[in-house]
């Protein structure tokens, strides 16, 4: 009796351990667990007033609260093209800076510091997220119907996508002095949790949606698995491909979009450096296989606040920002050391030989 | 159908007949001198100076050793992003170490091979025997190597060692090429010591590539896994081993970089991965893995080189034309690469 309860135990444990979503559960709690012992004013929250006299929550939890949830949103296209085309999109952040520029573009017209808007928020918008689609369109004809690795393939925007940012706006860096536009990125008068976080909640929303109503998931997925299998069965794994690298091009303009919001002007060659690797390790961190195949959003999603946690903490260490890849990277190699299936086999091996052993010690 | 095409021209079929390899390099080298030849009639006589020439190898060298060791992998099949990450890191130490802690041109050479050496160990080892995607290792590879140069050392400067600097600025005089100057002075062309460099490693893996065996095995483990598997070779070993290399010219190249430069900062060789990649892919190495030259990767470095200083000599010397060209090339060749990969496929289903 005892010994089947041992068992049940044993298996839920292990039933746990195999859930996707346990790895940024387990790294979450490992970050909580550790700034709780180091400092635990991490998690002091303070309302203060923001200059323009709007209640605002700050304080290292608001922080994550905030910048993590650009990533999330990031996370979600980038598992996307994950999924389908077994490699990621390292443009992300140089497509993010052409996005925002073309927002500024449209915002200030040709005069760089205009008093009024020259347009309605909503178009400049509406303009980044087609010419975001467009590249994203590029991106993903190259990966589907020139079957080029999708890392190289993007590396071409990566290499030229901060450049082309700053020719739309003939190098000049534009100041947006309209409030309203900042609202985006920072504080909507009245609500102190910062406007970001309602942005991902939506993005997250339409993508729970579009997941449960259509076929999507299990179209992309299936793409991933097998390409050759999934054109027997009447798919079209080019046009679900381009299709994945255009949802991702929409997420990066949204995420574009609070980049530039957040300063009102843009500065070509930092704005969201390095955030490619961010979006990568979100995905990676959510247990998503980076060669493709299956992919669970939840994980994904909680995978960015998780890298964001990480980010705040050693920033909180004194860690400049300059230096913070380095402790990412091995962050990073940690994580796919472990995931690698080389890897997971032995352990599971040693594992195994270490329970008889026992077993048999017992008996 | 076998009738038609003999039938046809000798040059037709003699280019149907060409390996992959050979094809993409005459591709290269016949891009280069066309762009070279475009510049010298469009662009006056600045190119035709043979030091204009020079210039570009002395600028390039570190790219150029770079570019070969990116080659190798390539042509296993495998990439490695982290090569500018491992010189700026390179370039970091070495000046460190000659200003900081007066230490002596050979321990810096040392220095630089030494962490070569490390990065290849510890991303041949996880790529080959723990089977991860080459491009996650060497991602995190040029983010640990980034970040650790800023923490080596945060502000850039100007290496003083006297050693150094006199290495550094030896010139080494072409006897028969020169040009005479506005003053009408006879200028002999000069190359520095990392051309030198660059070249020797150019014809030391033309000759491993070639003639080696373990050269062999880098193109037979790129074009089938599984077939190198079964024809006795050791796939992890030859991955390791391209890796290895890739890493430990990086090594090199950086201190060949750090050479030219003669300062160390963490913004140093931003983007030579990059470059490195796209002199490769001009140069006629498959990303697919079994098809590369290093002569092909030469004269990528050189068509990369050459563009860009028909760019910044148009007058368009704006910082964002160089990356806008750059791409617009990589983009051209690699869709070369893929019409010629599909061409191939649909010759062998005939």
């Amino acid at each position: 009796m005892s010994m089947q309860k041992a068992n049940n135990k044993s298996g839920f444990f292990a039933n746990l351990v195999r859930k996707q979503i346990f790895i940024p559960i387990a790294a979450l709690l490992l970050l909580a667990i550790f700034n709780l012992i180091a400092d635990p004013s991490f998690y002091k929250i303070t309302l203060g007033y923001n200059s323009a006299g709007d209640p605002v929550l700050s304080g290292y939890l608001m922080t994550i609260l905030d910048y993590g949830s650009e990533l999330a949103i990031l996370a979600i296209g980038m598992t996307f093209v994950t999924a389908a085309s077994g490699g990621q999109d390292i443009s992300v952040g140089a497509t993010m800076a052409i996005a925002g520029s073309v927002v500024l573009r449209v915002l200030c017209g040709t005069n760089s510091r205009p008093e009024t808007l020259q347009a309605p928020i909503i178009v400049a918008f509406l303009v980044a997220c087609v010419v975001s689609m467009l590249f994203g369109a590029f991106n993903g004809a190259l990966v589907a119907y020139f079957r080029i690795q999708p890392m190289v393939a993007t590396l071409i925007l990566f290499t030229a996508g901060r450049s082309i940012a700053a020719w739309i706006n003939n190098n000049e860096l534009p100041i947006v002095s309209e409030p309203s536009f900042g609202y985006y990125g920072g504080f909507i008068p009245g609500i102190p949790i910062p406007t970001p976080f309602f942005i991902a909640l939506a993005c997250v929303v339409v993508i729970g949606i579009v997941l449960k109503v259509t076929t999507l998931r299990l179209y992309i997925q299936s793409v991933g698995i097998n390409e050759s299998s999934s054109r027997l069965n009447g798919l079209n794994p080019e046009m679900i491909k381009l299709l994945s690298f255009v949802i991702l091009g929409v997420c990066v303009a949204v995420a574009g979009f609070i980049k530039v919001s957040r300063l009102s002007s843009i500065n070509y060659s930092v704005i969201a450096k390095d955030i490619e690797m961010d979006a990568i390790l979100a995905v990676a961190l959510g247990g998503n296989s980076l060669g493709g195949g299956k992919f669970n959003m939840t994980a994904s999603i909680l995978g960015a606040y998780v890298i964001q946690f990480l980010t705040t903490t050693l920033y909180k260490f004194n860690v400049q920002s300059d230096a913070l890849p380095a402790y990412k990277a091995v962050v990073v190699i940690a994580l796919v050391v472990l995931s690698a299936p080389v890897v997971r086999d032995s352990l599971s091996r040693w594992w195994k030989q270490l329970r008889k052993s026992g077993a048999k010690e017992v008996a | 159908m076998a009738n038609k095409t003999s039938a046809g021209s000798s040059l037709g079929a003699k280019f149907k007949n060409m390996t992959d390899t050979n094809l993409l390099l005459t591709i290269t080298i016949v891009v280069f001198f066309v762009m070279y030849i475009g510049a010298i009639v469009f662009q006056g006589k600045g190119f035709l100076k043979p030091q204009t020439f020079m210039n570009i190898l002395n600028a390039n060298a570190a790219l150029i050793i770079t570019a070969c060791g990116m080659s190798l992998v390539m042509i296993t099949g495998g990439i490695d992003i982290s090569v500018g990450g491992v010189a700026a890191l390179v370039s970091m130490c070495c000046a460190v170490y000659l200003d900081f802690k007066g230490g002596n041109v050979f321990g810096a050479i040392l220095i630089a091979v030494g962490i070569g050496i490390a990065f290849g160990l510890v991303q041949g080892f996880l790529v080959a025997y723990l089977e991860i995607q080459p491009f996650i290792v060497s991602l995190a590879g040029m983010f640990f190597a980034r970040g650790m140069t800023t923490i080596v050392n945060t502000n850039p400067f100007n290496v003083e060692n006297e050693a150094f600097v006199a290495l550094k600025d030896t010139r080494i005089r072409i006897p028969g090429l020169g040009s005479v100057n506005k003053l009408g002075k006879y200028v002999p062309a000069y190359i520095e010591i990392g051309v030198v460099v660059a070249l020797l490693v150019v014809l030391i893996l033309f000759c491993l590539l070639r003639w080696t065996k373990m050269g062999r095995a880098f193109y037979a483990v790129g074009g089938n896994n599984q077939s190198a598997l079964m024809l006795g070779i050791n796939v992890k070993r030859t991955k390791f081993a391209s890796h290895m290399l890739c890493s430990f010219l990086a090594g090199i190249g950086g201190f060949v970089y750090f050479l030219h430069v003669g300062s160390g900062s963490a913004s140093h060789a931003s983007g030579m991965e990059m470059n490195a990649i796209a002199s490769s892919i001009i140069g006629g190495t498959m990303l697919t893995g079994g098809v590369g030259n290093i002569i092909g990767s030469f004269f990528g470095v050189l068509s990369l080189s050459t563009i860009q200083n028909i760019v910044s000599s148009a007058g368009l010397d704006e910082a964002w034309w160089t990356g806008i060209t750059v791409a617009a090339m990589l983009c051209l060749f690699l869709v070369i690469q893929s019409v010629i990969m599909a061409r191939k496929k649909r010759a062998l289903n005939k």
